[in-house]
């Protein structure tokens, strides 16, 4: 059986608002009793619209946040007892472009946090030439920061968090706006890096990020996971048929509500896009229906016409939606 | 040996940092002379000369170290919240008071740069005589002070960890660490009940020591109440580290800017 290296078991994390003069006090539930556990080599994703708890949870686990509840424990460390050695073992990048000195240069910058994460100094002019190849920074390291481009920056970021070779790495949306080249040598990095042996938890708002890279995957909505298994499971579990894309030079009116009422559609939405409609049609499992939407539409010109099956983005709408 | 590295190396990135930006690099030379000249007009106002000057140069320049440190001690976690790095200082395995040591005394040398062209501006544009009697024990009580006000803004700075506006704190001590530890006003004429809380600050053993090593008397005895002042700044503030890096943690208070 593989070694589980990061258990997570009826974790709650409650924010308390509201200072010492407030009139009135809030608590919010960010982390509602989760529990996951991801086992050594894995690349484990959590997903989850804004403010479901993603961010708190790896917060948790990297002892930057108490838990008000529950337990986890990284590497067999508890994150609260043990939080001085659970540091020492894992890494934390996250997106956006905070987190690093701007007024440094990208090489002072890794020189430093090198320090802070105890590499020793025999190894630290190796690790920081060998990371700044691998994230293609190796040319630029000596300018400021404060010039660089996101992707720039996102890549430091994984540089530095990777300085002292964590066993476990936490990616909080590091592809948060990179361009998509970036965010493809992102995915080849993070890949690189599981196949290395390093465990990774990423979060991730991009669907098919998460569905190229995770091995498994943990939804969560509103602080509690709603589903996980591998996206090929989640994709399985979509109550959802097919779905029929058309696009359509001119709707006739009434049309989108007579397929909406045929038997065997689940939901029709139609989105404007310059001069077409596409009619976008979810079906009932085990039903063929894209020839009686065609002849729904007799009359009107049709454009591309697509059938395809449910992508871990519908099957994430639809648990999401129903959390 | 690797504590000292990580001082070291902290200390250099953190001065690097700070010492990059050419308004602040203005700032630095412009603000200890207004203290210093003002000083030095209510001095020569009140008709004092000779050691009594002297003494007022070496205040004033002390002031400029203790300004440095306090205005920007405070503040300076909130800079690392904003730059979203804090989180980053507190997730590092190393001790947390290990990490912020070197930011203050970072302060600190640019405050103690300051001393220097204070005196030098003393001696060119006021005529203040610099006859320093043992300039050797001059020097190392200079540094000593240096270290003290770097340990004391340690101190404050932890409260900010975990509370935003605790940046205020420096700047409101600012001024009642002047009056109190006897940078221009000598301890001895404070009211009584006064001079205990400037006993308790080792920024004032340390100006004590450098009067002593300017005037030629003997500073060993000062030098090492400020340095004993300093280890247990050093040691409280490294309990209160832990202290308020935990309630940090469980009130969610490390990300807010």
């Amino acid at each position: 059986m593989a070694e589980r290296v990061i258990e997570v078991s009826e974790l709650t994390r409650t924010y308390r608002t509201g200072g010492l003069f407030a009139r009135s006090r809030k608590e919010v539930q960010a982390v509602r009793g989760i529990s996951f556990a991801v086992q050594r080599g894995e690349l484990f994703g959590l997903l989850g619209p804004n403010g479901a708890g993603k961010t708190t949870t790896i917060k948790m686990l990297m002892t930057l946040l108490l838990p008000t509840s529950g337990s986890a424990r990284v590497l067999g460390l508890d994150v609260v007892k043990d939080a001085q050695q659970v540091r020492r073992k894992v890494g934390y990048v996250f997106g956006g472009d905070r987190g690093l000195y701007e007024r440094l240069s990208g090489l002072d910058n890794l020189r430093y946090f090198a320090e802070l994460y105890g590499v020793p100094p025999k190894q630290q002019k190796t690790r920081i030439a060998e990371l700044l190849e691998m994230v293609g920074l190796k040319g630029r390291e000596k300018e400021r920061v404060e010039g660089y481009s996101r992707g720039m920056r996102q890549r430091l970021h994984i540089a530095r968090g990777l300085l002292h070779r964590p066993e476990v790495l936490f990616l909080d949306e590091p592809s948060i706006g990179i361009d998509p080249v970036g965010a493809r040598e992102l995915r080849v990095t993070v890949r690189n890096l599981v196949e290395q042996g390093t465990t990774v938890l990423l979060t991730t708002h991009y669907m098919f990020e998460a569905d190229e890279l995770c091995g498994r995957i943990a939804v969560i909505a509103g602080g509690r996971i709603v589903a996980s298994g591998t996206p090929a499971e989640l994709k399985s579990n979509v109550s959802t048929g097919s779905i029929i894309e058309v696009d359509v030079f001119g709707l006739p009116p009434g049309v989108e509500s007579q397929i909406r009422g045929m038997p065997g559609v689940r939901t029709v939405v139609v989105d404007e896009r310059e001069q077409a409609q596409v009619l976008t049609v979810h079906t009932e499992p085990g039903t063929e229906m894209a020839p009686a939407v065609l002849s729904r539409l007799e009359g009107s010109r049709i454009g591309k016409l697509i059938t395809r099956e449910p992508t871990l983005e519908d099957a994430y709408v639809e648990l999401v939606a129903a959390a | 040996m690797k504590i000292l590295r990580l001082l070291g190396i902290s200390w250099w990135l953190q001065l690097k940092m700070r010492s990059r930006s050419a308004f602040d690099g203005l700032l630095s030379i412009l603000w200890p002379l207004f203290f210093a000249t003002s000083v030095f007009l209510m001095f020569r106002q009140g008709a004092a000369s000779g050691p009594a000057l002297l003494s007022a140069a070496v205040g004033a320049s002390v002031m400029g170290i203790w300004s440095a440190v306090s205005t920007t001690a405070s503040a300076v976690l909130q800079m690392e919240r904003r730059l979203g790095t804090l989180e980053l200082l507190v997730a590092a395995p190393r001790p947390f008071a290990l990490l912020l040591v070197p930011v203050t005394l970072s302060m600190a040398t640019i405050g103690a740069y300051s001393m220097i062209v204070t005196l030098l501006w003393g001696r060119f544009v006021f005529g203040i005589e610099l006859s320093v009697a043992s300039p050797a024990l001059f020097v190392l009580s200079t540094l000593v002070t240096v270290v003290a006000v770097a340990i004391f803004g340690f101190l404050l700075a932890v409260a900010s960890v975990r509370y935003r506006v605790a940046w205020a704190l420096g700047s409101t001590l600012e001024i009642p660490v002047w009056l109190i530890c006897g940078f221009v006003v000598a301890v001895g004429d404070l009211p009584a009940w006064v001079q205990p809380v400037s006993w308790l600050l080792a920024p004032t053993w340390g100006m004590a020591a450098i009067h002593a090593s300017a005037q030629g008397r003997n500073p060993w005895g000062d030098i090492a109440m400020c340095l004993g002042l300093a280890a247990v700044y050093a040691g409280v503030g490294t309990v209160l580290s832990h202290v308020m890096i935990n309630s940090a943690r469980a009130h969610a208070s490390l990300a807010l800017t």
